[in-house]
């Protein structure tokens, strides 16, 4: 049972993937194909991102434990969309121009914004497993920390591409915003009674 | 100066797309359209050969009709058009919201008939013309320019329009214009993006006088054999196609000739990033993104933009001595 609901979520974190494949192999990409596979990319990988950050706070707050099982699938998905849109950028809409996409990178602000958000993933990534838990111990989830600069990267990323900021790149800055709200107010409520004691004490 | 006909081009696709576009007008009288009782005139004459009919009064307010009896190709590039599809389908036109396709999916509701522009300011004879009244029909010529937008991609486009100098003779400005501004229609009820804060509305653009001036620039009325479509700034629209793209200012209701540069729309909203000349110009970027190359829409690989888009020889004249760094 527990099982099945696993790979049912996992079929539908990939279900946007696979339309988008199916998009590009029937010719039914925009007018500016190049603009399509980079946009829907880069908006599922902030999607994802949302749902994995939103995972601690919604079960905080409604004591719905079980979601925590689907934290490191959704973290992990939003890491494939990252990427599938960074390879986009570099295969598809600089053609491999290794010397522009470092000119990119280091001079363009969003860029270095959303390249930065992308390359805070990978040791994430690359420590999610069971093995790698076990070796970090308490480390790990410090490191695991990193996806909340990585997040704000990634809302700057989106905020600075645009020409008016309006809309989309706006919700999902503000969805960012709140999400990480959460984990300084629960900060500041942790440290409170530390302070508290050592003034009575 | 001279503007050269191309002669190079002989079994082009221009002439593929026009019998595409008639294809679509024998299906569409075929299929008894709505549009045919308004504009059965227009119909019945659209089986000749492009240039032998006159344009008939009342037309340029209603969009996607047939326009005849203008003079082909006045002004072209040796390059491959962009197809109607790729044309009305990829706008940017802010009234309708930021995304490509929403000025396709949003214009549908704008009324362009009847359609009145106020030229005033420094003229001596200033007026409301109907559309009909100050685009004249003989004046209209096909001008292929290619078309770079301020975001690094690019198209061809078929225009069809008047050198906006005709309009300005006609208008008589005194010596001290020496800019003119131009207005979009404020009509939030049919352009739903100007009820969001995108930027401040109505749109504004302009020209330095000698700009306005030059044979290059005009006032398009239609694309692709046909009258503009909204999405494309119906009913009249400027063309320059030297500038980056969002100076073709869509949908004008008002031209004014004034004496101070005028506050264009894209520099209230962001001066560091957008100036009043916007001529085409790669080795100057834009603050978030070169504008070294550019990526013509149905193609692949990126090509180098070319300084004024390629009509340096004509237009680079009129900048001399100027630091284009600085009047970017």
């Amino acid at each position: 049972m527990k099982q099945a609901a696993k790979v049912s979520v996992f079929l539908l974190c990939l279900a946007p993937f696979a339309w988008l494949v199916t998009r590009a192999l029937t010719g039914r990409l925009g007018i500016n194909p190049v603009e399509d596979l980079e946009l829907t990319t880069g908006i599922w990988a902030l999607r994802f991102l949302v749902l994995t950050l939103a995972v601690t706070p919604v079960r905080r707050l409604t004591g719905w434990n079980r979601l925590i099982q689907y934290r490191r699938m959704l973290g992990l998905f939003t890491f494939f969309y990252a990427c599938v849109h960074f390879a986009v950028y570099v295969g598809v809409d600089q053609f491999f121009a290794w010397n522009l996409i470092v000119k990119d990178v280091v001079k363009r602000p969003f860029i270095t914004m959303g390249f930065t958000a992308f390359v805070l993933m990978i040791p994430l990534a690359l420590t999610s497993t069971k093995g790698w838990i076990r070796r970090l111990g308490r480390k790990w989830q410090l490191l695991h920390r990193l996806i909340y600069i990585s997040g704000v990267c990634a809302a700057v990323h989106y905020l600075w591409k645009v020409k008016v900021i309006i809309g989309s790149p706006v919700y999902y800055a503000t969805a960012i915003a709140v999400l990480l709200a959460f984990r300084v107010l629960w900060f500041l409520r942790a440290s409170k009674p530390l302070k508290a004691h050592r003034v009575t004490a | 100066m001279i503007l050269k006909r191309d002669p190079g081009i002989s079994a082009s696709e221009i002439t593929d797309e026009r019998l595409y576009v008639r294809r679509r007008e024998f299906m569409r009288i075929a299929g008894g359209a709505a549009v045919l009782a308004a504009a059965a005139p227009l119909l019945a004459c659209s089986d000749e050969p492009v240039g032998a009919a006159g344009a008939a009064d009342g037309m340029f307010g209603a969009p996607n009709l047939p326009l005849t009896g203008y003079k082909e190709r006045a002004v072209t590039v040796d390059e491959k058009l962009n197809t109607f599809e790729e044309i009305t389908g990829y706008n940017n036109f802010y009234e309708f919201g930021t995304g490509k396709d929403d000025p396709k999916r949003y214009s549908g509701g704008l009324k362009t008939s009847p359609w009145t522009i106020k030229i005033d300011g420094l003229c001596n004879k200033p007026a409301d013309y109907h559309i009909d009244d100050l685009i004249q029909a003989n004046q209209l010529e096909e001008r292929i320019y290619r078309m770079r937008c301020v975001e690094a991609w690019s198209m061809v486009v078929p225009w069809i329009g008047v050198p906006l100098s005709k309009i300005i003779e006609r208008a008589e400005p005194t010596s001290k214009a020496t800019f003119i501004q131009f207005t979009t229609l404020l009509r939030p009820s049919q352009m739903p993006g100007q009820s969001t804060s995108s930027l401040e509305w109505p749109y504004v653009e302009g020209l330095r006088m000698d700009e306005a001036k030059h044979p290059l620039t005009i006032l398009a009325v239609g694309m692709y054999g046909k009258t503009l479509m909204n999405q494309n700034g119906a009913p009249i629209r400027l063309v320059v196609p030297w500038k980056y793209g969002f100076k073709g200012i869509k949908s004008i209701v008002r031209i004014r000739f004034v004496d101070k540069q005028p506050d264009t729309s894209w520099s209230l909203s962001n001066p560091q990033e957008y100036g009043f000349y916007s001529n085409v110009n790669p080795s100057v970027d834009h603050p978030r993104w070169t504008q070294a190359r550019e990526r013509r829409i149905g193609t692949f690989i990126p090509r180098p933009t070319l300084m004024f888009n390629g009509y340096a020889d004509q237009v680079a004249s009129m900048y001399a001595g100027m630091d284009l760094r600085r009047y970017y």
